[in-house]
């Protein structure tokens, strides 16, 4: 079973509108360019130049936020769920 | 995680009695053991400052009013608009064009006329923001920018007042609390702004009308669990609205050893918040220096006969409201794609709602080998205010 990964509205457009995506790897890293692959308007809002994360963008594995676990590097397992969250001002 | 609001300017004083009007309106409050008669006498005493009477500071301030706040402090330096009552409930249509305060004071006292309000009528600064917020006890951030965000942030971190935050965006919300003794910051999740044009205001993108009024809810919800001590506040933790599919989920968030306000606390004063926004995300958009061209020369030029491609980056939602006739709508999103079918050598004027996406799309055909093109500054709306009023405005 793959990982899933959830979407923001705002990120979700650019996945012809699905919030949540199933993904592979064995990393962080891995799943993020499985998905930026299939939906490349994804890629420059999820990573940086360098395949990087940016630091208006948190990736939460299982609810922890990554970079305190590994970062792009940390090992993700069939049925983990990847939550990516964007910064937004709105109010 | 408990809340921590060591030593609140409103805890110098004996705590305030209760009347016999008091008694009454609060009545339900008084049935809650977690509440009762010293609790409802702690929210008298207490001070709440809420930056921004908009979206979110309208439902936090009716119900920290309702719930008997004593003091509820409010910094806006807005007009009220007709686009904000689609969801800025604290104002109506009978108050467009008034100061936001000035309706929000009206609304509130009417809630209720035992809460002192002080309004700050300024937009908050670094060179204002100290002083205003020490001497309150907590804040609550219904701001809708990211520069004013980072300094409710820091501002608070630097006087350790706890931060209610929220914001929105289309169906999506975030709440949490920031800055309180040992939580995490704002800065710890987002170390830094995104570049200037990349996320959408919701003037840009659009924002539900009720979302501010369920996040604003939670947000005057955490102030008052913060206020009385009781509950599990959202501190260590980022609750997640997602309104569409109608869910509520939260994440873990911790403190940055390396964040700069909160953790190394080496940020010892407040910056230049506009400056740090404008230059985030290591290259700034550039959107400054892309070419513009102003609607009514653009008007002018294409009446003169001048072969100005017209290209409309907004989406098929946005062209139904109204478009500028003789335009070819490709979204933003979509315009990667397109450009082998634009002519490079024709000079191709662009326009989005407000200017920004339309910004972004010039920066993108120039670095794809346009030249003659142009962002029509200001958007639709400029150009219904200025060329032709038959272009409804939204």
């Amino acid at each position: 079973m793959p990982l899933t990964i959830s979407l923001p509205s705002i990120l979700a457009r650019l996945a012809d509108g699905n919030r949540a995506l199933d993904a592979s790897g064995a990393t962080v890293a891995e799943a993020v360019a499985d998905v930026t692959r299939r939906f490349p308007s994804l890629a420059p809002r999820l990573v940086d130049e360098h395949g990087e994360p940016y630091p208006f963008v948190t990736y939460y594995l299982n609810d922890e936020d990554i970079r305190f676990a590994g970062g792009f590097g940390a090992t993700v397992r069939d049925g983990d769920e990847l939550t990516i969250v964007s910064a937004v001002a709105g109010g | 995680m408990r809340a921590s609001l060591a030593s609140p300017p409103s805890r110098s004083a004996p705590k305030p009695t209760l009347d016999r009007e008091e008694l009454l309106r609060y009545g339900r409050h008084l049935l809650l053991p977690e509440v009762a008669i010293d609790g409802q006498r702690t929210l008298k005493a207490a001070r709440v400052l809420i930056v921004g009477a908009g979206g979110l500071g309208s439902p936090a301030a009716l119900y920290l009013a309702a719930a008997g706040v004593g003091t509820l402090g409010l910094v806006d330096f807005d007009i009220v608009e007709i686009t904000n009552l689609q969801r800025q409930l604290l104002h109506g249509t009978r108050d467009v064009g008034r100061l936001k305060l000035d309706s929000a004071r009206d609304r509130l006292h009417d809630t209720n006329p035992n809460v002192k309000l002080e309004l700050h009528a300024t937009r908050l600064t670094s060179d204002n923001a100290l002083t205003i917020i020490r001497d309150y006890d907590l804040v609550l951030d219904g701001t809708d920018n990211f520069a004013t965000r980072y300094l409710v942030n820091d501002a608070c971190v630097l006087l350790g007042k706890p931060n209610v935050y929220g914001s929105i965006f289309r169906f999506d919300g975030q709440a949490s609390v920031f800055a309180t003794a040992d939580g995490p910051c704002y800065r710890c999740i987002y170390p830094e702004p995104p570049p200037p044009g990349l996320v959408p205001s919701c003037a840009e993108g659009g924002v539900l009308g009720v979302l501010p009024g369920l996040v604003g809810t939670l947000q005057a919800t955490e102030a008052i669990k913060l206020m009385l001590g009781i509950g599990t506040p959202l501190i260590g933790r980022l609750l997640l609205v997602n309104a569409l599919d109608a869910q509520f989920r939260s994440v873990n968030v911790r403190r940055n050893p390396l964040c700069p306000a909160c953790g190394t606390r080496e940020l010892r004063e407040l910056v230049d918040y506009e400056q740090f926004c404008a230059t985030s995300g290591g290259e700034a958009a550039g959107l400054d220096a892309v070419p513009q061209i102003e609607p009514r020369e653009l008007a002018i030029r294409r009446a003169s006969g001048e072969a100005i491609q017209l290209i409309d980056v907004r989406e098929p939602h946005e062209w139904e409201i109204g478009r500028i006739e003789g335009a070819r709508l490709i979204p933003l999103h979509r315009l990667g794609g397109a450009i082998p079918e634009l002519d490079a050598q024709a000079p191709i004027a662009v326009y989005c709602k407000g200017g920004t996406r339309s910004a972004l799309a010039v920066r993108d055909l120039l670095s794809a080998g346009f030249r003659r093109v142009w962002s029509v500054s200001g958007g639709i709306l400029r150009w219904s205010r200025e060329v032709d009023a038959g272009v409804p405005e939204y």
